[in-house]
């Protein structure tokens, strides 16, 4: 039986890289440069409304503002808004907290049909997961760098 | 005056974070789910070699709320933990982090609860 | 020999089908016979209303024939989503045989050569080829949850809405079905799961230039040269391929993906999906060789054979055609 390799045709393969439409370069990186900045104002007009309101310790402060961007996020993915935003901005709206939200709530919502438990509970974190055991792995990587260097200093 | 100067810094810093993702997604045909993991790692280093703070100090949100900046919690915690010891070093991460796990799990539970999926027409 | 020919000459005598919403709003919205407004079609799930569709047009197909379900032998059927539940949901109510067939997108033309087959030998006397797709639920089978804020590259496609039966019989009238070519499963090694135009192309040429050898046919000898869902990109790739192989069929191609919408930014390339080639030939091409505008036409549905699972493995997209030339 062949592999995957033998059947590569490299003249093909070139020709259709080369007759292949192209994505519209410098409009959506303007797009993706515009929403992903008003995103993040968006998360600072709520930062500076918690910082003049409440008087929080500043990491409290982001807390809540990340809480609220998910919220936001996750809102707007119910309603069905935040796909057609992922399409105008691409990496504008891929990346800000909201983008996490989204990739959290959308599969959630899609899969009521396929129960509570096997349906929403396990497929929430089909593209979520992955950053949750990235994150949490290299954070306890990370902290134990340190814990071995402030041992060693 | 300063107002303004402080949402001009987030607006610049967070646009460009999300035009860096847009540069992968057209060069390099990367899904979503990659690119939320590469910045995340991204934030973690350089959060753990000890840059990513003055981002923060520069811009606020605009290097907070992308997910670069969660990775920036995670190492941050991280690395306070571990000055109170190795299990501050193991919990540290997660601890600065669960707020936005918890909520994105709550809230994602609670609209999957009221809303319905969708079909797109376009 | 690949290519079949029918010595009985088949003939198409019915044919039924159902579109979703986009799909009704198309250049070819005026053709279909039921135009659904809620794409969910009163169901829970996006893949019960597939279900219905196929169901719908199987059973409605049957009823304008004004022929009895048991004169009905068998019922090909096709779709895309896993072990083709749809059909087999659909074809549960109905007291007759099935056969399930799969072939990715051209399965369509896999169900017609295979019906036409019993029909030719004088096994079966009333056979219903029909396929279906739903654009949710393939997405979700295939891509990204609905919701998912992700950008559709330039290179992507539309699965279609919508489904299509048509039903064959022994009984000499027009149009019949005059031969078919089985195609072959051609890997150039794509592996972008978004861009199946350059993945099923190559089959699609193989097969064409196969019927035009073992035919010792030309390409000025049809009216169309209908591809299945090649979308726009494919459907170039496919003409410069055939070109090379010394077959120009630029005059009389067309291809079902790019018919089915009023091609706009959104959908880039057009449509996609065992549904696509269905709809457009139970409708429109059906409606024209009626009327005798279109003489003679091969059908090629293309379909790429991939899974989610080959494609997160990092296997490359085979792709296959199968071609069926009818004439009124």
């Amino acid at each position: 039986m062949k592999t995957k390799n033998q059947y590569i045709n490299n003249n093909y393969l070139n020709y259709v890289k080369s007759v292949a439409p192209k994505t519209n370069e410098v409009r959506s990186l303007l797009r993706a440069f515009w929403v992903g900045g008003f995103i993040c104002c968006l998360g600072q007009f709520f930062r500076i409304i918690i910082e003049n309101n409440f008087e929080l310790p500043p990491d409290m402060t982001a807390g809540y503002v990340s809480m609220i961007m998910i919220f936001l996020g996750s809102f707007l993915t119910g309603l069905g808004v935040y796909d057609r935003i992922g399409k105008y901005a691409g990496g504008g709206s891929i990346v800000p907290i909201t983008g996490f939200a989204n990739s959290v709530v959308s599969p959630a919502i899609e899969f009521k049909t396929e129960g509570y438990i096997y349906g929403v509970a396990s497929k929430m974190f089909t593209i979520a997961g992955p950053i949750i055991v990235y994150g949490v792995a290299s954070s306890v990587l990370v902290g134990l760098i340190y814990y071995i260097y402030y041992l060693v200093v | 005056m300063n107002l303004f100067l402080t949402f001009l810094k987030t607006f610049a810093v967070g646009g460009l974070i999300c035009v860096i993702a847009q540069l992968l997604i057209n060069y390099t045909k990367i899904t979503s789910a990659r690119i939320l993991v590469s910045f995340l790692l991204a934030g973690v280093f350089l959060q753990a070699i000890g840059v990513y703070q003055y981002v923060v100090d520069f811009a606020g949100s605009g290097a907070t709320v992308p997910i670069i900046g969660f990775g920036y919690l995670l190492a941050k915690g991280a690395m306070e933990g571990a000055k109170e010891g190795l299990f501050g070093a193991i919990t540290g991460g997660i601890t600065s982090a669960g707020i936005g796990i918890t909520s994105a799990i709550i809230f994602g539970y609670v609209f999957a609860l009221i809303f319905k999926s969708k079909s797109k027409k376009n | 020999m690949r290519t079949l020919f029918y010595k009985n000459k088949p003939s198409i005598i019915m044919t039924s089908t159902v579109a979703g919403p986009k799909e009704s709003e198309g250049s070819l919205g005026k053709f279909y016979d039921v135009k659904l407004s809620d794409d969910k079609y009163g169901e829970k799930s996006f893949e019960k209303a597939e279900s219905k569709m196929l169901y719908t047009a199987i059973d409605n197909c049957i009823n304008k024939s004004k022929k009895d379900i048991s004169k009905i032998d068998s019922i090909i059927s096709g779709d895309l989503l896993d072990q083709i539940t749809s059909s087999t949901f659909a074809v549960r109510n109905f007291n007759t045989g099935f056969l399930g067939v799969y072939n990715a997108c051209a399965s369509f033309c896999e169900s017609l050569s295979i019906g036409a087959t019993m029909i030719d030998g004088g096994y079966m006397q009333n056979v219903i080829c029909a396929t279906s797709s739903h654009f949710s639920s393939a997405e979700r089978q295939y891509r990204f949850p609905l919701e998912l804020g992700s950008t559709r590259p330039p290179l992507a496609q539309w699965t279609v809405t919508g489904a299509g039966a048509c039903m064959l019989s022994n009984s000499k009238s027009n149009p019949k079905i005059v031969c078919s070519t089985v195609g072959k499963i051609v890997d150039f090694g794509v592996t972008d799961a978004n861009d199946m135009g350059a993945a099923m192309a190559p089959a699609g040429a193989e097969t064409i230039s196969t019927h035009f050898k073992e035919t010792g046919l030309k390409p000025n000898d049809y009216d169309l040269i209908v591809s299945g869902d090649l979308g726009t990109f494919g459907s170039r790739i496919l003409k410069d391929l055939l070109y090379e192989k010394g077959f120009d069929i630029e005059k009389q191609h067309v291809d079902c993906g790019e018919l089915i919408y009023n091609i706009s930014e959104s959908e880039y390339q057009g449509g996609s999906g065992a549904g696509c080639s269905s709809l457009v030939f139970c409708s429109y091409l059906f409606d024209k060789l009626k009327k005798k505008e279109l003489k003679r036409i091969l059908l090629v549905a293309t379909g790429a054979l991939l899974s989610s699972t080959s494609s997160m493995q990092g296997e490359s997209i085979p792709g296959i055609a199968h071609a069926v030339s009818v004439e009124c």
